[in-house]
């Protein structure tokens, strides 16, 4: 009866000699490195979208290379494909970029990284890492998250790139549509884990989409994205209360 | 000229990455910054989702990336994984494409 309870209550996998690490080390591992997957179709999205907007191939690679944080990148191929000033280029990847600090501030306890491996391990400071780490059940598992993720994306999205970048003359109507609406998926994805455990994050989030939809045509593409970061006064507003 | 955007922009991308991981952690010891940056995430991926399904530089639009969201709002309630939901999306778009 004891043993029935337990089996019902899953902690058979506790029972075994080092189960339940095993089992989190597997599932930390697979779904890391699924996001490197996933990430190529994303990849093949920008290295498309950065040719078509004016870029070379080898432009293109060294922003996926070097910038290395999607949305950023995006953002500036946009700004120039549309005929803006470089400075507005600029400044749009940063204003967008400028979240990876938050991420980096919020990663820096529990990575704990010093010297070289710090400037390395910073590289890697972007969305689906941090929500990949930040998902992980303890520090040594979030730490394995970020290192996987962090290695599988840096691959998927670069590889991903050249190829969007070779091939985007060979795609059809169709699959371009197709490559567009994998982006926000993308980020709806990164963002589900947030609004399926906490209400507090989905009053914020629902905040920070209402911004930047009312922003949009107001202010420079990029800004409105920053700006919704004004959302999380929202949960100071609902604790108070 | 697209050389040098390339270039900075990449500089300063990875310096905002550094100073994160660089900043002294202290200043996440006030418990409303600390909960301030655990939050700003979801604003910002928020955020982003709708502008990159919703708009085209700065007007406001309705298209067949509309659709493919709502087809991965729908695959991500079913649990599907991160994979599939892209692959849904996609799909979902290019065949509305198609059909308009």
């Amino acid at each position: 009866m004891p043993a029935r309870a337990a089996r019902r209550r899953g902690l058979t996998a506790l029972d075994r000699p080092g189960g339940a690490a095993e089992d989190w080390r597997r599932r930390t591992v697979r779904d890391s490195l699924s996001v490197g997957l996933a990430v190529g179709l994303y990849g093949a999205a920008f290295g498309a979208a950065a040719t078509s907007a004016g870029l070379s191939v080898l432009q293109t690679c060294a922003l996926s290379l070097l910038m290395f944080t999607g949305a950023s990148q995006f953002a500036l191929v946009g700004v120039l494909g549309a005929g803006g000033a470089p400075v507005a280029a600029v400044a749009s990847a940063v204003l967008l970029g400028a979240r990876n600090t938050l991420y980096g501030l919020r990663l820096a306890a529990p990575l704990d990284v010093r010297g070289f491996r710090r400037a390395v391990a910073a590289h890697a400071v972007i969305d689906e890492t941090t929500a990949m780490a930040l998902a992980a059940p303890t520090t040594a598992a979030l730490r394995l998250a970020y290192a996987v993720t962090g290695l599988s994306l840096f691959l998927g999205w670069n590889l991903s790139t050249l190829a969007g970048a070779l091939g985007s003359g060979l795609l059809g109507d169709s699959a371009q549509v197709a490559l567009d609406a994998v982006v926000p998926a993308a980020f709806l994805a990164l963002l589900w884990p947030r609004l399926r455990h906490s209400g507090t994050d989905r009053v914020v989030a629902a905040g920070g989409a209402l911004i930047a939809l009312v922003l949009t045509p107001v202010v420079a593409p990029g800004l409105q994205v920053m700006l919704a970061a004004a959302a999380v006064g929202l949960a100071f507003v609902g604790s108070r209360r | 000229m697209i050389w040098t955007v390339v270039l900075v922009a990449s500089l300063c991308c990875y310096l905002l990455k550094y100073i994160g991981l660089a900043a002294p952690p202290a200043i996440l010891e006030r418990p409303a910054v600390r909960r301030a940056v655990e939050l700003v995430p979801a604003a910002l991926l928020a955020a982003l989702v709708v502008v990159q399904a919703f708009t085209d530089g700065s007007a406001l639009v309705l298209d067949a990336r509309a659709a493919g969201l709502g087809a991965a709002f729908l695959a991500l309630l079913l649990r599907a994984p991160f994979l599939l939901v892209l692959l849904v999306a996609g799909g979902t778009a290019a065949l509305v494409n198609g059909l308009a």
